[in-house]
Order: structure tokens, then sequence, then C-alpha cells
């Protein structure tokens, strides 16, 4: 850690990894309640749970990207941030923000508009806390050293934000509604988060592998580029059934195969980087992240999206457990494993160690990836046989989900190895001191 | 390849074509806001009850159980078209009466089965609820879903 500033990114770390406990411990209680539905039900119905799931998930990646700002925009911009205080005081606010939503949410005080239910005071709360973070580090990098990554760091989280003003829109007509929704919820997944993980992505790659920095950042524009074309007008995949147009349906086909496109790019890149960089980082489970999160985000966003994007095909698995297997791959290895790399990386630098192997973050790195992928294969198959059952065949939902049973079983089986691989990275993270297996000999280090 | 595509190459390519795009979907997205307006969801005027039922839809937080027009939770059944499925899309007095009766039966108790919770809403509010559904199917989705089923 080359400037003071960047431990704050360490608090926000810390706070991530709470809320990302919370979330899968919530999902772990929902996937339960598939297999034994009169769980708690009149306590904490499953809508509350899936809301405490869904919304940690959001808040904790967030924390992540602007906790992995605080930490390399000092490095890339060479100075300390403009603000330690400010970046705690935004901390504070989203912290307060974060348990507000979730008691209101315990006692029945919520919106209704998917991932957007946080009550109002708390939308603003996080749109002041944006507007801290944008004037903080957009200081931080105005008066230092601009990097390609930097920039592609500083455009995806500006646009992210601004594009938070359509959470306060929520037109009376429930197709507007659902079509500005979407102007939050896809193009942050499917825009402007890409550039947040493609620069850290960069970042991590320019650090571990000693590749040139000239090369590195123009394929880092290649990359953005190829999202950003096809994420833009990929929007259309959401629009083929919910009021809109009907020419949607050829431009979201279209444009949605191309948003395999930069996942695919993601995935090169992150190897050819490290087959030709000759640096021995000694961080090999940040290495590890690196490279499985954006080989699962090509199958989980690339794969799996492109799966049921075109238009003829979706027009059967819309809304079947296919979307849900969809969502969960792309989900974690887009954004959450992403995340893990930079704590991975950084964690080891802000609490004052040298890097070291770090064989349990490793094994929770299996153990994750293991179980979130027996659930997209699980939830494949269970939204294959209800694509067929419901959307062909025409029974009902419920006597469909009846059938279900043994799927969402083996669901809940991989939710314990995802929770238990969630625990021990957090462990690993916060308790283990020393390298629990020695390396063996190098023989030539930096080469 | 290296000298053809240079760092500030790849930048410049890569603002001028956001841009583009960007404009593009906006024009979509104006011509698209119209066509919601004016065809695709003018078949049922958008009445004050239609409205209040939207905000006991959100109230309650039904998509994080239902979908609607397949988008929420898949845990309970598609009601962008359960209006159609209980063939009462034309008749509010009954959508009105199978939903309260159906909502004043949650939750069922019964073993093994998902719980819908109950909600306690008024009779003013249910009707409206009624009506936002009746609005919602009576929209022009593409002929979505393939079938009643939903």
């Amino acid at each position: 850690m080359k400037y003071q500033s960047q431990k704050v990114a360490y608090a926000y770390f810390l706070v991530a990894m709470a809320l990302f406990a919370i979330q899968v411990l919530g999902g772990l209680l929902a996937g339960w309640i598939y297999i034994s539905p009169n769980t708690l039900s009149e306590l904490l119905p499953f809508n509350i749970i899936r809301m405490l799931h869904t919304n940690a998930l959001i808040v904790w990646l967030l924390l992540g990207f602007f906790g992995a700002a605080y930490y390399l925009v000092p490095e890339e911009s060479e100075r300390e941030l403009f603000s330690t205080k400010l970046a705690y005081i935004q901390l504070a606010i989203l912290v307060v923000g974060t348990l507000g939503a979730v008691v209101s949410y315990l006692v029945g005080i919520h919106g209704g508009r998917e991932f957007l239910e946080q009550p109002l005071w708390v939308k603003f709360g996080i749109l002041v806390a944006a507007v801290i973070f944008l004037v903080n580090i957009s200081l931080t990098v105005l008066a230092g050293r601009k990097t390609a990554i930097t920039n592609i760091l500083l455009m995806g989280l500006w646009l992210l934000c601004l594009l938070w003003v359509f959470a306060f829109i929520n037109p009376d007509n429930l197709s507007l509604d659902k079509m500005y929704w979407w102007f939050v919820v896809h193009l942050w997944v499917e825009a402007t988060w890409e550039l947040v993980m493609a620069a850290i992505l960069g970042y991590l790659m320019l650090k571990m592998t000693g590749v040139d920095r000239e090369v590195v950042e123009k394929w880092l524009y290649v990359i953005v580029a190829t999202a950003l074309f096809s994420g833009i007008l990929g929007t259309g995949h959401h629009f083929f059934w919910i009021g809109t147009p009907g020419y949607w349906q050829w431009i979201g086909s279209i444009f949605s195969v191309f948003e395999v496109i930069p996942f695919f790019a993601m995935m090169s890149f992150a190897f050819v980087m490290v087959w030709k960089g000759r640096k021995n980082h000694p961080n090999k489970a940040a290495l590890l992240w690196s490279l499985g999160a954006s080989t699962v985000a090509f199958f989980g966003a690339g794969v799996w999206g492109f799966l049921h994007t075109l238009h003829g095909v979706n027009f059967y698995t819309h809304g079947t457990q296919i979307t849900a297997a969809h969502g969960h791959l792309a989900f974690y290895g887009a954004y959450v494993a992403m995340n893990l790399a930079m704590f991975t990386y950084a964690m080891p630098q802000l609490r004052g160690r040298a890097p070291y192997n770090q064989v349990l973050n490793m094994a929770s790195f299996w153990l994750m990836t293991g179980g979130m992928c027996f659930m997209t294969f699980v939830l494949t198959f269970a939204g294959t046989i209800q694509t067929h059952m419901q959307r062909i065949v025409g029974d009902y939902y419920m006597e469909v989900q009846d059938q279900l049973g043994l799927f969402y079983m083996m669901r809940f089986g991989a939710g314990v190895a995802v929770v238990l691989g969630a625990l021990l990275f957090i462990y690993s993270q916060l308790v283990v001191r020393r390298e629990l297996i020695a390396p063996g000999p190098v023989t030539t280090p930096g080469e | 390849m290296s000298e053809i595509l240079t760092k500030s190459r790849a930048r410049n390519v890569f603002y001028g074509g956001s841009l583009f795009f960007v404009v593009v979907f906006v024009a979509m997205t104006v011509h698209s806001h119209r066509y919601i307006v004016e065809t695709s969801t003018a078949g049922m005027p958008l009445t004050d009850e239609v409205r209040l039922g939207k905000h006991v839809w959100e109230r309650a937080s039904c998509i994080n159980c239902h979908t609607l027009h397949g988008e929420g939770a898949y845990f309970a059944p598609e009601v962008g078209n359960v209006m159609t499925r209980w063939g009462v899309l034309d008749d509010p007095e009954s959508a009105f009466e199978i939903l309260n009766g159906w909502m004043q039966a949650q939750p069922s108790g019964i073993e093994g089965r998902r719980q819908m919770p109950f909600f306690d809403l008024t009779e003013e509010e249910t009707r409206a609820l009624a009506e936002f559904l009746r609005w919602a199917d009576q929209t022009d989705t593409q002929n979505w879903p393939p079938n009643d089923a939903g």
C-alpha cells in the first residue's frame, strides 16, 4: 500500500463482506422455503426474504466497487484521496441506509418495484452518498495522473450514479414503469457495471502480471467499447413482452447476441495477460479469482444469457427458472467473484501483511464456484421442464412446480456449498495470519 | 495490428461509438414511450382506481413472489394474465369477487404448499387491485404469454 488514504477501502470491504454473509444466508433460507414452504410463512414471508437477499447483494457489490475505487485510484493517480473523511461519511450514510432498509423490510415498509424496494429516504441517502463519492474520487483523479483504468472506472461509476435517478421515476402506467425500471437494472449490470468490472480486472492484471500498461489499456478500451455497443441496445431483450413495440424483438435479439463478446474478450484478455506476463506474483489466490471471475462471467452472463435471449426462445422461457439460473451464475461470475478478486488482492496489503498464497481462500473459490455452477445446472434443468410443461403443454404453474421438487432439493444442497464457501472466504480474509502451506522452491522469480 | 489499433484510436472509437448508440437508444425510447401510452396500453383507461391498484400491488411487494409480464420472483404464478385465466377479463365485478375470495383465504396453511400471506386490504383497495390486474392484462404484450397457464 503506497498511499495512506487507500486504507478507507478496508472499512468498505469489511461492511461488504458482512452483507455478503447476510445475502447468502438469506438465499439459503429462501432456497429452503422452496423445499419446506411453511417455514416462517407468517413471520417472515418469502417476498421479504427475497428482498433481503437481492438488496444485500446489490449494496455489498456497490460497496465493493466503491472500496475498489478508493483503493486503486490513489495508486493510479499517484496521490492521496481528496478526502478520507468524506469517504467515511459516505460509508456511514450507506450503512445507516442499509440498516434502515433492513428494519423497514422486516416491519413491512417497502416499495414494490423489484430490487428498488428501498424506502424513499434510503434512496435519497444512496443518492447523497453517490454524490459524495463522485466528488471525492473525481477531484482525486483530476488532480493526478490520468490513466485508461481511472477513465473507464470513473465513466462507469458516473453513469451508474446518474442512472440511479430512474429509481425515483415510477410512472403510473405499468409498461412505462417497467421500461424505465430497466434503465437502472439493465444499464447497471449489462453496461455501466461492466465498465467498472473491466477497470478492476485491468488494474489487477497490470499489478499481477507485469504486462505493459500500454497494452493493457488499449485492450481495455476495446473491451468496454464492445460492452457499450452491445449493451445499450441490448436493453431491447427486456422489451420483448412488456408493452413496448415489436421492433425490439429484433433489436434486442441481435444486440444481446453481441453482449457475449465483451465477456469473451475479458476472459481472453485475462488469460493472455497471465500467459504473457513475466511476473511471479505471490498472491496466487487473487490471480485465481481474477481468472475465475472472467471465466464464470463468460459462462454465466455470456453463454447462459445467450441461451434464452433470442426472442423466439424467450417467448417460451421468459420468467421461468431458466432466468433464475442465468441470474445466479451471471451475478456470481461477473460481480461477486470480481469483487472477491479485488478483496483478495488488496486485503493482505490493507492489513499490512506480505501477500501469501491463501490456501483456504483458494479452497473457498472452488467451493463457491462449484456450488454456484451446480445450482445453475439444476435450475436450468428445472427451467427446461417448467418451460415444456407450462409454456408448451399448458399445465398450471403450481402443478408444474410440484414436479420440480427434486431440483429444488439439489439447489438447496448447492446453496449450502456456496454459503460454506462464502463463510470460509470471510474467515480466510479476517482470521488467517500466515501461510498454511509453505511455498515450494521458486526457481526463477520475476522471470 | 498494433500500428492500426493504437490506444488513442481504441479510446476514440469507444467514446464516439458509445455516444452514437446512446443517441439511437434515446430516440427509440421516445418512440416506445409514445407507443406505450397511445397504443399498447390504450385498451383500458388508466383510471385513478387502476393507479390505486398499482400502489397496492407495490406496497405489498407482490413482485417478490409473483411475476407480472414475466418479471418478478418466479416463486408464485404469473399474474399479467390472471384475469384471462379466471375468465373475468371483461367483468370487473366477478374479477373483484374471485380476487377477494382468494385473498381472504390466505394463508391456506396447507402443509407442504407454498403460502401466500394475508394482506389486510379494504374493499376499495381489493377492487383497485383487481382493476389494476385487468388493466395489465389488456396491455398488448406481443401475445405473451404463450397460453393461459402464464
